[in-house]
């Protein structure tokens, strides 16, 4: 029987530093929940604001995989690799940051604020060589399909990381059910509503809910009102 | 209020300092950096660590022996991953190590 974990968006962690307000799913930085460490290889999941002209200095990682997808605005992106760039909503950006990497993420409109996630993953090869990529989500304006936008497949949809992970976006319009199967035997599947509300497993979620469903093979997804969401299948064991 | 001894392991020496630098920012903790497994295990024979936190840069083998080597000098040293400090994970390891 599939065992399963809600996380209500009102009780994620908070922290606002004027310049930047962040909703913490797991613990992070100030916010520490023991209940609320990972879920399975999911380690951090941030819902960031950033203001305008504002974002964060230089700082290290190594062995995370990164992930960022912007939902509002755009971000500079600067790294120790070299690489310089500006992510926006449509796209998805990611570092694998193995031996170690430094970068910087600057909101460069100076007026209107950045929207972003921030999605680490515990890798499943250590000490790599760092890589960084983005591409354009051609596919996220499909409705009613799960948009693969991550694997860890380099030749697959979307971008690839070290780690037996697979996310989908999808847009659903309301009523519409769909039936999400598992890449691989002994993932879970963490849900998380970016509009809308929607029932999984027959759990309704309101926009920012977090829901984490395992030991199972599938499991049914309907939008109760139009609704965006995030669909990260990631190791459980790791 | 006792200082908390903690031990630090990796070869990317800018994560390092930055690591050591965060971990000693508000006095509470004190950081030790090691840069392979023979200064790590040298450290542990002199100060009383209350945790270890391995970053990149050692292989496998060498983590593995860091990790058992650890045990034997102190069984109840816990052993954990940093990741790099990164932009605010580093404080949570720390706290869930040390509950």
């Amino acid at each position: 029987m599939a065992q399963t974990v809600l996380h209500k968006a009102n009780t994620r962690g908070v922290a606002n530093h004027g310049w930047l307000k962040s909703y913490q799913s797991f613990s992070f930085a100030g916010y520490y929940n023991p209940e609320r460490i990972n879920f399975g290889a999911l380690r951090v999941l941030n819902d960031d604001i950033v203001t305008g002209g504002m974002g964060f200095g230089e700082h290290p990682h190594d062995n995370m995989e990164i992930i960022s997808i912007p939902l509002e605005g755009e971000l500079q992106h600067k790294d120790s690799m070299g690489n310089t760039a500006t992510i926006k909503a449509g796209e998805i950006q990611v570092m694998s940051a193995g031996t170690g990497i430094y970068h910087s993420e600057y909101n460069s409109d100076p007026k209107n604020p950045a929207k972003f996630l921030q999605i680490w993953l515990f890798p499943n090869k250590r000490n790599v060589t760092p890589r960084y990529d983005q591409i354009l989500l051609n596919d996220t304006d499909k409705r009613n399909e799960f948009v693969q936008v991550l694997s860890p497949n380099a030749d697959d949809a979307g971008v690839w990381i070290y780690q037996d992970a697979w996310f989908n976006l999808a847009r659903f319009d309301a009523e519409t059910t769909k039936n999400y199967t598992l890449n691989k035997k002994g993932n879970g599947v963490y849900v998380f509503v970016l509009s809308g509300q929607v029932e999984v497993n027959g759990q309704v979620l309101d926009t920012r809910d977090g829901f984490g469903i395992w030991d199972t093979n599938n499991f049914e997804v309907k939008a109760v009102t139009d609704a965006e969401f995030l669909m990260m299948e990631v190791p459980m064991e790791f | 209020m006792d200082i908390i001894e903690i031990l630090i392991v990796g070869t990317n020496k800018p994560i390092m300092e930055t690591i050591a630098r965060l971990i000693d920012k508000d006095g509470v903790w004190k950081a030790t950096i090691s840069f392979s497994f023979t200064e790590a295990c040298e450290a542990c024979l002199n100060k009383d660590f209350k945790l270890a936190l391995i970053g990149a840069g050692l292989t496998d083998e060498e983590e593995l022996d860091l990790k058992n080597q650890l045990n034997k000098l102190k069984p109840s040293l816990p052993i954990v991953k940093h990741y790099g400090g990164g932009s605010g994970l580093l404080f949570a390891e720390i706290h869930q190590a040390l509950a």
